[in-house]
């Protein structure tokens, strides 16, 4: 088990490797769908300095608003990041991200943007919201979340040993691509 | 008996409680993984998750699902009266956040932002002759609603026929290319015949049946356990890092078909597979 900080430099991101379990802590980001594509479209500088050597979290999750005005995570666990392959490796350059959290795993342009710039992909446990949210220290900020809706909104969070495995890492490697390739050859065997 | 509250209670349960059957067959697959392995990691984060969001009454997945009501009513008694009462509850439990807002207009894009719109919730109803009424309630997450399909036999891409041999052949198919984006391991639900929308609904029937249940028909009984076992050879294990579960059941139903037709639905479950019953009996609510 290895336990890792934000900020993240390269150095530390480029020894991860995949099947690697992560304890992970520090602030980090949500976005999804909306969010990636406005910093495509429009690379907005507010959430800048969030992102710098940190971590984007691909998640919807149910946030609670206290009496008191501030927020809590009540469940967070990751979204589909497959839909995001199309900005994922423009992002990561772009904002200089060490890392994304998600489920699902992303296929070659994020395999490429992850070897170029530098960042891993950190597979969280797909459907684990309660636990995760309660890795969920601290919701600092949040950003876009009149225009967004609260799924889509950024939210600034801090995390303290959030578990993800390693299953992309910065030099090319996929653990998606292994099971996918493995797998097929054992469907053929059986389907013929 | 508060009949509203009763049903909130419903919601709460069937988002934070995973029933016994399930949670056992988690720890089973737990148990046979390779100590230090990520398929383990996974499997230790999935069960304490399950009793974190039971204790604290929380939602063991941030997807609450749409929601899918099957309801039994005895003669006489009004469908309106509970698609009412159901919808109120809908808004409170969204409230009270046993529930995410998951009913989007698909042409404005808009959120209802309390689970209630057009179909949504989802009712089945059907009449029975007991004099009670039975609620089933399902819990079905869009990640997992994405990987089922639907084939129409023959499928040449796999040379699957119109019999129980290509019927296996395409469910191998879907669960390969499902690969761990159904939040494995999941559970499937095979409808084999009728058309178009009865060989999904039968699908989806299916997963009211506990883990391990078999078809009363023993053909299909075993059809079931041999493909169980084909499917776990796949070896793409919890969220698809590789391990012993790929699926933790396999339930088929087969109704008849038109002769020109022969479709297969596949229903995926995640492991997050909630599903409650509730019955309303001489003015008593029971859960099971
Ligand atoms: S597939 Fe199931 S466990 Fe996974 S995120 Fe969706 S509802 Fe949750």
């Amino acid at each position: 088990m290895i336990k890792l900080k934000v900020p993240i430099s390269e150095q530390d991101i480029r020894k991860l490797k995949v099947g690697d379990e992560v304890l992970l802590s520090g602030t980090i980001v949500t976005a999804r769908d909306q969010a990636h594509k406005l910093m495509i479209e429009e690379k907005p500088d507010f959430i800048r300095e969030y992102l710098k050597e940190s971590v984007i979290y691909h998640c919807g999750p149910i946030v609670k608003k206290n009496d008191d005005g501030s927020w809590s995570f009540v469940s967070a666990g990751p979204t589909t990041s497959i839909r995001e392959e199309p900005y994922q490796a423009d992002v990561i350059c772009e904002y200089n991200v060490r890392g994304v959290i998600g489920k699902g795993g992303m296929r070659e342009k994020t395999l490429e943007g992850l070897k170029k710039c530098g960042a891993v992909y950190f597979h969280a446990v797909g459907g684990a919201g309660t636990l995760i949210a309660n890795s969920v220290k601290k919701v600092k900020t949040v950003f876009k979340l009149e225009e967004f809706g609260s799924p889509e909104a950024f939210w600034v969070i801090e995390v303290e040993d959030f578990p993800v495995i390693v299953t992309m890492d910065s030099h090319g490697n996929s653990l998606h691509e292994k099971i996918l390739e493995q797998s097929g050859k054992t469907a053929e065997e059986l389907i013929k | 008996m508060d009949l509203k509250q009763s049903f909130v209670e419903l919601l709460r349960r069937a988002a934070t409680d995973l029933s016994p059957d399930v949670e056992n067959a988690l720890k089973q697959a737990h148990d046979r993984e390779e100590d230090g392995s990520p398929a383990k990691a996974v499997f230790r984060t999935i069960l304490e998750n399950v009793r974190l969001a039971r204790e604290q009454s929380t939602p063991m997945c941030q997807d609450t699902g749409s929601l899918i009501f099957y309801i039994d009513l005895p003669v006489g008694e009004k469908e309106e009266y509970y698609i009412n009462i159901i919808k109120e509850a809908a808004e409170e439990a969204t409230k009270k956040q046993y529930l995410r807002p998951n009913a989007v207009n698909p042409i404005t894009g808009k959120n209802s932002g309390n689970n209630v719109g057009i179909n949504a919730p989802y009712f089945h109803f059907h009449q029975w002759d007991k004099g009670e009424v039975r609620v089933r309630l399902m819990l079905k997450g869009g990640g997992s609603e994405n990987v089922g399909t639907q084939y129409k036999l023959p499928y040449g891409p796999v040379h699957a026929g119109r019999d129980l041999a290509g019927v296996r052949k395409v469910i191998i198919d879907a669960v390969y290319k499902a690969q761990g984006l159904g939040c494995a391991p999941g559970t499937l639900g095979i409808g084999i015949g009728g058309d178009r929308v009865t060989s999904y609904a039968l699908s989806k029937e299916q997963f009211f049946r506990k883990l391990g249940d078999r078809n009363p028909d023993k053909e299909i009984a075993e059809f079931e356990l041999s493909l169980k076992d084909d499917l776990n050879k796949l070896n793409i294990g919890p969220m698809g890092f590789g391990g012993k579960t790929t699926v933790l059941d396999v339930f088929v139903g087969y109704q008849h078909r038109h002769p020109a037709t022969f479709y297969v639905a596949i229903s995926y479950m995640c492991w997050a597979f909630r599903r409650k019953t509730m019955t309303i009996k001489n003015g008593e609510v029971y859960y099971d």
